[in-house]
């Protein structure tokens, strides 16, 4: 017998199983997975400004640091401004989605691929972006790669604020949406990579980035 | 791994008398207990979001056979490969076959308590595969020649920063560091390297999703996200009992697990990994594999003890736990400390390979209070110790003494009178001091402390007496 007869079939012996309550089962099930019934929630405002500083707050209690910029325009500027005062390369790996905008007018030199070991800084969009916990929800594909969030000591993030929704649940929903079925990687992101492994204090910058920093889109 | 439950009394006399060990213990103990009350008011409705998730549990555990079908449909649809293990040695065999199929030499690990159970570092180097384990506290433990976990969410939670400063300078090469940032840096540099060449990354899985086949993984690190972008092959291994139905229900959980194991609203990272690499994208595994572990959760389900695999692993029972706070997890002699491994290690390890275990615990209910899926902790307790009764496993002595007890205890003068001659003897023992410092038949417990004498009558006494003086006030 394999080894999964053998475990399914204990499990089955363990609950009585047979055709009768397998079908009551099988009911229930099907209801869980086509109802998908969120549990309690804590209060989340959902007027846009409300969810725009709740993310803001959440973001910055996990140690991101925030900028609001009023269109994607102003983007390039505003990262070029972040290096400058963190005193960071003016070069970047990035997002192929983030590609079209003016990076040389603002200074920034940006190579739109899958991120390398020696990337310092990596620049990403994200699917969208939960108030709840001020969590960035990336999802990959070819153009939006997942190690650019991971490997470069530091990473931006460029959020819409027309994306930022209220739970985990919303951003479910838009997935299920806009994409049908989950991507590869589902990654959410809260703040920079920390461990607190040795004597249970807090150390950022542990495998994946030292800091993360957000641009909002407003407009 | 080996299991030293056995020598759980005689560990927990080490632990208390190892002074290094409980001034690390004491640092930790508050962090843990603070920062979870602290995060836990976020939640409007936290009983309602315990009860939800206990709910969610249920009813998957309630059917377990249906929904792994359910799983494994769904996984196999997304291009992963399913396998099952029986025991610790089939996974290791398993995860053998895999790494000498891809041709891998070098597998990085992010925390798995199931690879411990499994005893899988060691079968993977017997192969003559290097595991490198890559969660900072599994590292630490890895490089100090093996060392066993104590804490399943902070493995190396008994070491101190000193303890590591020695241990990297040796193990690395490299001057001496005395600071925590430095330390967790150094890690950072060494295990760079092996994220860049291992062929295989090999995780444990905090959830399985049966509405889309995926494996949820819960780190603060992103070693997690390593293990699971940078090689070509991701194995998952995980208990069978750690399927849930959808989404929406992995948020519900995702509001309580970091809550309760770190005192976080979210953990940093959160990765839901559904599938392989598509041909024309820059990262992610070729392969994936989950393989789905029985190792002594299918005969849990059903039975007394079916609870108990609600358990979502976020430590806080041991973390508010009176006896892990005061020996630590490696007492406890096996991979799961404190009050759940107080249950768990004896329903997969063996009733009669952990005797002590399901009595090192109050009973006090702090694990149940705090437990996120309402496990009854001390209830489960209980009904181990009437199980090793039952099948006459408890030391002689205690069995008669037990027996003694209940037939006194059914005679109400006789136990009057033993209670009243002992409280004397008791006093009389302890003469002036009013303390008892060796209690015969009780020695081990007062090897440790003294034992306060009573000094007055005993309580029947007192109530027969003030009975008596209430009949007489109202008969004036």
């Amino acid at each position: 017998m394999s080894s999964r007869e053998d475990i399914l079939g204990r499990v089955r012996a363990s609950l009585h199983r047979n055709a009768g309550n397998a079908a009551v089962a099988r009911d229930i099930m099907a209801t869980a997975l086509a109802n998908r019934n969120p549990g309690p929630q804590p209060a989340v405002a959902s007027e846009p400004h409300a969810l725009l500083e709740r993310f803001r707050l959440k973001s910055e209690q996990a140690s991101s640091t925030v900028e609001i910029v009023a269109t994607e325009a102003d983007v390039p500027a505003a990262v070029a401004r972040y290096l400058a005062a963190m005193k960071l390369p003016n070069s970047a790996v990035a997002w192929a989605s983030l590609a079209a905008l003016d990076w040389a007018g603002a200074g920034v030199k940006i190579e739109a691929r899958g991120a390398r070991d020696a990337d310092l800084v990596g620049i990403t969009g994200c699917f969208c972006a939960v108030a709840e916990t001020g969590t960035l929800m990336m999802c990959s594909s070819p153009d939006t790669p997942a190690a650019v969030s991971l490997l470069p000591e530091t990473h931006i993030a460029v959020v819409s604020a027309a994306r930022i929704v209220p739970y985990m649940e919303d951003a479910w929903n838009m997935a299920r949406a806009e994409l049908g079925s989950l991507p590869r990687a589902v990654n959410f992101i809260s703040g920079p990579s920390r461990t607190g492994d040795i004597e249970q204090t807090i150390v950022l910058g542990a495998h994946g980035p030292y800091r993360v920093h957000l641009v909002i889109v407003e407009g | 791994m080996e299991i030293k439950s056995m020598r759980f009394k005689a560990n927990a006399e080490a632990s208390l008398a190892n002074v290094v060990l409980q001034g690390n213990l004491k640092n930790a103990k508050g962090k843990f207990v603070t920062k979870r009350a602290e995060s836990i008011k976020e939640i409007d409705d936290f009983e309602g979001t315990r009860d939800a998730a206990a709910a969610i549990r249920n009813k998957v555990i309630d059917n377990l056979d249906l929904w792994l079908e359910r799983f494994e449909t769904k996984a196999q649809e997304t291009g992963a490969g399913v396998m099952w293990a029986k025991d610790g040695a089939e996974v290791c065999k398993l995860v053998i076959e895999i790494a000498r199929k891809h041709g891998v030499t070098k597998v990085t690990k992010s925390k798995s308590m199931l690879s411990e159970e499994a005893g899988l570092n060691q079968a993977l180097e017997a192969a003559g595969i290097q595991p490198v384990e890559t969660d900072l506290g599994e590292y630490i433990l890895q490089v100090n020649d093996n060392e066993p976990p104590s804490h399943i969410i902070a493995p190396a939670v008994h070491k101190s920063l000193d303890d590591v400063a020695d241990l990297f300078h040796k193990v690395h090469g490299t001057p001496r560091k005395t600071e925590i940032p430095a330390l967790t840096r150094e890690a950072r540099e060494v295990l760079r390297g092996h994220f860049l060449s291992a062929e295989m990354g090999l995780s444990g899985g905090n959830f399985l999703v049966a509405e889309t086949g995926s494996v949820a993984l819960v780190t603060n690190e992103g070693n997690g996200r390593m293990v699971t972008t940078m090689p070509k092959v991701h194995v998952v291994i995980t208990g069978i009992e750690k399927v849930i139905p959808t989404l929406e229900d992995l948020s519900t959980l995702m509001r309580l697990l970091p809550r309760s194991a770190t005192g976080q609203s979210i953990s940093n990272y959160f990765s839901i990994l559904t599938g392989v690499k598509k041909p024309e994208e820059h990262d992610g595994p070729e392969h994936l594999y989950f393989i789905l572990v029985d190792a002594g959760r299918a005969d849990v389900v059903g039975g007394e003890f079916h609870e108990m695999l609600r358990c979502i692993r976020c430590g806080a029972c041991m973390n508010h736990c009176p006896v892990y706070q005061t020996i630590g997890g490696h007492a406890y002699g096996w991979v799961y400390p404190g009050p759940m491994g107080s249950v768990l290690t004896p329903l997969y390890a063996g009733i009669e390979n952990s005797i002590d275990l399901p009595h090192a615990a109050t009973l006090c209910n702090q694990c149940g209070v705090v437990c996120p899926v309402k496990i009854p902790l001390p209830d489960l307790l209980r009904k181990l110790r009437e199980k090793q009764t039952d099948a006459g496993l408890r030391p002689l002595v205690e069995r008669i003494g037990l027996r003694v007890w209940a037939w006194v205890a059914q005679r109400p003068a006789l136990y009057g009178l033993g209670a009243r001659f002992g409280a004397r003897y008791l006093k009389w023992l302890a003469g002036e001091d009013k303390s008892i410092r060796l209690l015969p038949a009780a020695q081990e417990w007062t090897r440790g402390r003294d034992f306060p004498a009573p000094q007055g009558k005993t309580f029947r006494e007192m109530y027969a007496a003030r009975r008596k003086a209430a009949a007489q006030g109202d008969a004036k």
